[in-house]
C-alpha cells in the first residue's frame, strides 16, 4: 500500500474532529469487491470497530450478491468496486436506486477502484455514488471518507477532480442548462485545489472559507455531475481535449 | 495532421513486392503501384499504358491483367508522402477518415489522353465492318468490369482504413451500374451474333440460368461467407488473447518474481510495484494506437508530465500522483517548463518524500499552462538556501523566467512545499 493521499489528505497528528470512533460515532458498511484479497485487506484495516467506528456488516463479490446483501443488511455506506462481474458497479447502483433515495435511512455509496478509465469513474458518479477514491488510499483516509459519505458529503480524490475538470472543460458546445452544465469559478477553484492534493481543511484556509463551505461546493459539483445532460459528459473521454 | 495510410516503413526492405497502390489511384492503382515499384514518375507509366492501348488495345489488356492479379496494397509512390489525391485526416480517436479526393493534374492529363486515344482507336482500328461492331459492346463490358472491380477494391480498402461509412446506396448503385454495363455489353454481343429477333429469348434464357445458379449456389455461398467471417473472428480473438498473455508474461510475471526476490527491501518492492502498475495502466487504458515506445520523445504535455513523474518516481522511490487536465502539443517554452517541473519533482521527492506521495497537477487552459508540484515534507525557505546551491534558483525559477514564464514557491498552510509554474504557450499558427 502506498501512501497516496486520499480525498482528505493525511490527517494531521494534532487530533482530528472526525473519523475513527473517537467521538463514539458508528457507521455500518458493506464491502462490494470481487477480489477476496482486497476485501480481506480493507476489513483488516478499517474493520476494528472499537478503534475506527466502522462496522463491516456484509461483503459481496458480484452484482446479484451485492444487491441481496445491501437490501438485507441496510448499511449506511457501501464501498463499491467499479468493476464487478454481472454489470459493474453501475448496475448495483441502478438496482439499489430506491434505497439511495430513502428518506429515513438512505444507503450511500462510495466508489473504490483501481481503474484509470475516466468514463468508468464518471459513470459510477452519474449512477449515484457520492464519491470516488483509488484503492491505494490509506486506511485512515478511507475511514475518514466513509464518515464523510455518511454525512451526505461528497468525497473527491485528486484523480476524480481532474476527470471532472476535464468533463466540464469549456467547449464551444452551448450548455443545455446554464445552471447545471457549467461550474462556477469557485467550484473550479475548489476542484483545482483537490486535484493539487489539498485536503479540505487546507482548501478552506487557502480560500478563506469554512470547511463546510468547501464541502457544499464539492456537493454542488457532484450534483451537477449527476444531473447535467451535457452530452460531452458521456462522450468526453473518447477524445482527449487537445487545445 | 494529414498523413498517408502507410505503415511505418523500415529502413531495410527485405523484398520489394509489387502492390497496387491503395492511395491516389485513378482506376485500379496499377500505374501508381508499378511506378513505385520501378521508381518512375506515375505520369510516365500512365502514358505508357495509354500508348500501348493503341497497339490493338494491348495496354487495356495488360492493365486489366495487372488489376486482376496484383494484390491491392500499400505500395507505389513514396508511401511516406501523402499523395495529393487523398488526404486522410486522423480523427481524435485515432481512426482515419478520407476527407476529400481531388484528382491531381497528372491524373487528369492521363484520363484525357486515354479518352482521346480510345476515340482514335475506335475510329481508326482497321477491322472489317462485322468485327468493328463488336468494339462498342466490348468497351461497355470493360467499363462495367472496371466499375465492379474498383468497387471491390474500395470495399477492401475501407476495411483497412476504417473509412467513415460511405452511404451503402452509393456502393450498391456503383456495383449495379457495373453489372448493368456488363450485361448491356454482353447482350450487345449476343444480339450482334444472332439478330434482334432472338434478343428476348436470349435474355429469358440467361435470366433463367442466372436464377438457377443463384438457387443452387446461393445457400452454399452464404454459408461459406458466414463460416469465413466466424473463422476470422476466432482468429482475431486468439490473437488478442495471445497478445494479452505475452504482455502479462513479459512484464507482470517478471515483476512479481523480482518482488519475491526483493521481499526484504520494502522500498525496492514499492518501487517495482509502482513501476509495474504504471506500465500496466498505460497498456490497459491508453486508447488504441497511441501506445508509444519508452524511448520515443513525448510530443504532448500530458505525456511529458507523466513521463517525467515516472522517471523521478523510479529514481527516488517516492510515489508521485499525477493529474492532468486538458492537453496540448509541446513547444519550446513548454519543454522548458517541463524541465523545470521535473526539477521540482526531484526536489519534492528528495526533500519532501517522507511526508507521503508527491502530487503533480498540470492544466492547459487556453493559452496558459499551469503546473503545480506539491509535497508534504518539512518545507524549506528559499532565502535560507546558500547562494552556491543553484538547484531551485537556476533550474526552476531562472529557467521559467528566461522563457517568459513565472515560478512561485510557497509554503502550504497544511505543511509541505508547493512549486507553481505558469507559462504562456508560444502563439500557434
Amino acid at each position: 500500500m502506498s501512501d497516496a493521499t486520499g480525498a482528505n489528505g493525511p490527517t494531521e497528528p494534532t487530533g482530528t474532529d472526525e473519523g475513527g470512533g473517537a467521538d463514539g460515532r458508528r457507521v455500518r458498511v458493506v464491502l462490494v469487491d470481487d477480489h477476496r484479497m482486497f476485501r480481506t485487506g480493507v476489513q483488516a484495516e478499517i474493520g476494528r470497530t472499537d478503534v475506527t467506528g466502522v462496522e463491516v456488516v456484509g461483503e459481496a463479490a458480484d452484482v446479484d450478491q451485492a444487491v441481496t446483501v445491501i437490501t438485507t443488511t441496510r448499511p449506511e455506506v457501501v464501498l463499491l468496486d467499479v468493476h464487478l462481474p454481472g454489470g459493474g458497479g453501475v448496475e448495483v447502483l441502478r438496482r439499489c436506486a430506491p434505497l439511495m433515495s430513502d428518506a429515513e435511512r438512505p444507503v450511500r455509496f462510495l466508489a473504490l477502484s483501481v481503474s484509470d478509465a475516466a468514463e468508468d469513474v464518471i459513470g459510477v458518479i452519474r449512477g449515484g455514488a457520492r464519491g470516488y477514491v483509488t484503492k491505494t488510499i490509506t486506511g485512515t483516509d478511507l475511514v475518514d471518507s466513509i464518515f464523510r459519505v455518511q454525512d451526505g458529503d461528497a468525497v473527491f480524490s485528486p484523480r476524480l477532480a481532474g476527470f471532472v475538470l476535464d468533463a466540464f472543460a469549456s467547449t464551444d458546445a452551448a450548455p443545455v442548462d446554464e445552471d447545471l452544465d457549467r461550474l462556477t469559478q469557485r467550484e473550479r477553484e475548489v476542484l483545482r485545489l483537490i486535484a493539487r492534493g489539498y485536503a479540505y481543511k487546507e482548501i478552506a484556509k487557502q480560500l478563506f472559507i469554512s470547511v463546510k463551505t468547501v464541502e457544499s461546493h464539492v456537493s454542488a459539483v457532484l450534483r451537477k455531475l449527476q444531473l447535467s445532460n451535457r452530452h460531452e459528459l458521456t462522450r468526453w473521454a473518447t477524445a482527449r481535449r487537445l487545445v | 495532421m494529414p498523413e498517408a495510410a502507410a505503415p511505418p516503413i523500415d529502413d531495410v526492405r527485405p523484398l520489394r513486392k509489387l502492390y497496387r497502390s491503395g492511395d491516389g489511384r485513378w482506376l485500379g492503382g496499377v500505374a501508381r503501384g508499378l511506378a513505385g515499384h520501378l521508381g518512375l514518375p506515375v505520369i510516365w507509366v500512365r502514358l505508357i499504358f495509354v500508348g500501348l492501348f493503341t497497339a490493338d488495345g494491348l495496354g487495356g489488356l495488360l492493365y486489366a491483367a495487372f488489376w486482376f492479379f496484383v494484390p491491392l496494397g500499400v505500395g507505389g509512390v513514396d508511401a511516406q508522402r501523402p499523395p495529393a489525391a487523398v488526404t486522410a485526416e486522423t480523427m481524435p480517436d485515432g481512426r482515419r477518415r478520407l476527407v476529400a479526393r481531388k484528382p491531381d493534374k497528372g491524373q487528369l492529363v492521363a484520363l484525357l489522353a486515354m479518352v482521346v486515344v480510345a476515340m482514335v482507336f475506335v475510329s481508326n482500328v482497321d477491322l472489317d465492318g462485322s468485327t468493328k461492331a463488336y468494339v462498342v459492346p466490348t468497351l461497355l463490358v470493360a467499363a462495367g468490369v472496371a466499375l465492379v472491380w474498383r468497387q471491390a477494391d474500395n470495399a477492401r480498402r475501407a476495411r483497412w482504413m476504417a473509412v467513415g461509412r460511405r452511404r451503402r446506396t452509393l456502393t450498391i448503385a456503383r456495383s449495379a451500374a457495373g453489372v448493368l454495363l456488363v450485361g448491356a455489353g454482353v447482350s450487345g454481343i449476343f444480339v450482334l451474333q444472332g439478330s434482334a429477333a432472338h434478343l428476348g429469348a436470349v435474355l429469358q434464357a440467361s435470366l433463367a440460368v442466372l436464377v438457377g445458379v443463384a438457387l443452387l449456389a446461393g445457400p452454399y455461398l452464404v454459408r461459406m461467407m458466414q463460416d469465413l467471417s466466424e473463422e476470422r473472428l476466432m482468429r482475431i480473438r486468439a490473437q488478442e488473447r495471445a497478445e494479452v498473455a505475452a504482455h502479462v508474461h513479459d512484464s507482470v510475471l517478471h515483476t512479481l518474481t523480482l518482488i519475491q526476490r526483493n521481499a526484504e527491501s520494502a522500498s525496492e518492492v514499492r518501487r517495482l510495484a509502482r513501476a509495474q502498475e504504471r506500465d500496466l495502466r498505460a497498456w490497459l487504458y491508453k486508447p488504441e494506437g497511441t501506445g508509444k515506445d519508452e524511448d520515443e520523445e513525448p510530443d504532448t504535455l500530458a505525456e511529458a508530465v507523466r513521463r517525467s513523474a515516472a522517471e523521478v518516481e523510479d529514481k527516488h522511490g517516492v510515489p508521485i500522483e499525477v493529474v492532468v487536465v486538458g492537453d496540448c502539443p509541446l513547444d519550446e517554452r513548454l519543454t522548458a517548463q517541463m524541465q523545470a517541473a521535473r526539477e521540482a519533482m526531484v526536489n519534492a521527492a528528495k526533500y519532501g518524500g517522507e511526508g507521503g506521495a508527491v502530487q503533480v497537477f498540470a492544466e492547459v487552459e487556453g493559452e496558459t499552462v499551469f503546473v503545480s508540484v506539491r509535497d508534504r515534507g518539512p518545507g524549506f525557505d528559499l532565502d535560507s538556501v546558500p547562494d552556491d546551491r543553484m538547484g531551485v534558483r537556476e533550474s526552476i525559477i531562472g529557467r521559467m523566467q528566461r522563457n517568459g514564464g513565472t515560478a512561485r514557491l510557497r509554503m502550504v498552510p497544511g505543511g509541505g512545499t508547493e512549486v507553481e509554474l505558469e507559462m504562456e504557450r508560444t502563439a500557434t499558427t
